[in-house]
């Protein structure tokens, strides 16, 4: 039995060294991610006030990302 | 009939070199970003949807290039650079061109699949490609319509600027990591 659990939302990560902070993601997810003062994303837990921005918003991020750096992580 | 093939081939070649100066620039803008993340995602947006318009404009050239008769320019000379029978260096141009532009699209369409490295050595073939779609079509352009030289002409004095600017702005994000490592960390 694996341990990890696969859940129906995924969560978005961030590959931080292939990312270069064009800030694509936080434009099509701005209840999920916002940028920090150097414009690199920063993915809002629901504790951070993160809402969720829906399926489709979430595979249009991870696809217009120019540095192919945002990910979503079924396993978690 | 082949008239008309002849210059929907020549208005749609034209059209294919505006439109590849567009890419060029928002592929530029995109490398060399120094705007908000907002106006970024929407060259970003730009630069690949209007890559694939590019490509129906570039099939609509290639194939009434190929169809029309008043010329002889076999469907092999679509894909194998240097074999038309009709000015065969300058065909040959547009031909490799349109090589470079499938290997492109054929690499950027799966990106997620390829490595990064990969997608990117294919990709900077494209910096090729589009001198060669200029020259190809200056050279072509031979009809009495100043129009058909003036577009190259124009679109090379733009996309220049925009390499120019590329190479000028360097790399925002190394730049940006170089400040983040000298500030202070508490």
């Amino acid at each position: 039995m694996s341990t990890r659990s696969r859940t129906d939302r995924p969560t978005l990560r961030v590959d931080r060294v292939a990312c270069t902070g064009h800030g694509v993601c936080a434009t099509l997810l701005p209840g999920s991610i916002r940028l920090d003062e150097w414009g690199y994303p920063v993915v809002l837990t629901a504790a951070e006030d993160g809402v969720d921005d829906g399926d489709e918003a979430r595979a249009a991020a991870v696809r217009w990302c120019p540095a192919l750096a945002l990910y979503a992580d079924r396993s978690s | 009939m082949n008239e008309l093939l002849w210059f929907v081939s020549r208005a749609t070649g034209t059209a294919s070199i505006v439109l590849l100066t567009a890419v060029l620039v928002l592929g530029a803008l995109t490398a060399g970003r120094r705007s908000r993340a907002v106006s970024q995602t929407v060259v970003v947006g730009l630069h690949r949807s209007l890559a694939l318009g590019t490509s129906a404009f570039l099939l609509a050239h290639i194939a009434t290039a190929i169809v029309e008769t008043y010329v002889s320019i076999d469907w092999i000379s679509a894909v194998v650079p240097f074999t038309s029978g009709y000015e065969p260096l300058w065909v040959g141009l547009g031909t490799l061109a349109f090589d470079i532009v499938l290997a492109v699209v054929a690499t950027s369409l799966p990106r997620h699949r390829l490595s990064r490295r990969v997608w990117r050595a294919v990709h900077l073939t494209a910096f090729a490609l589009w001198p060669m779609a200029l020259v190809h079509g200056y050279a072509m352009g031979t009809a009495n319509e100043p129009l058909l030289r003036l577009v190259p002409v124009a679109c090379a004095l733009v996309g220049g600027a925009a390499l120019v600017w590329r190479a000028l702005a360097g790399h925002a994000d190394q730049t940006r990591r170089r400040a983040v490592l000298t500030q202070e960390w508490s």
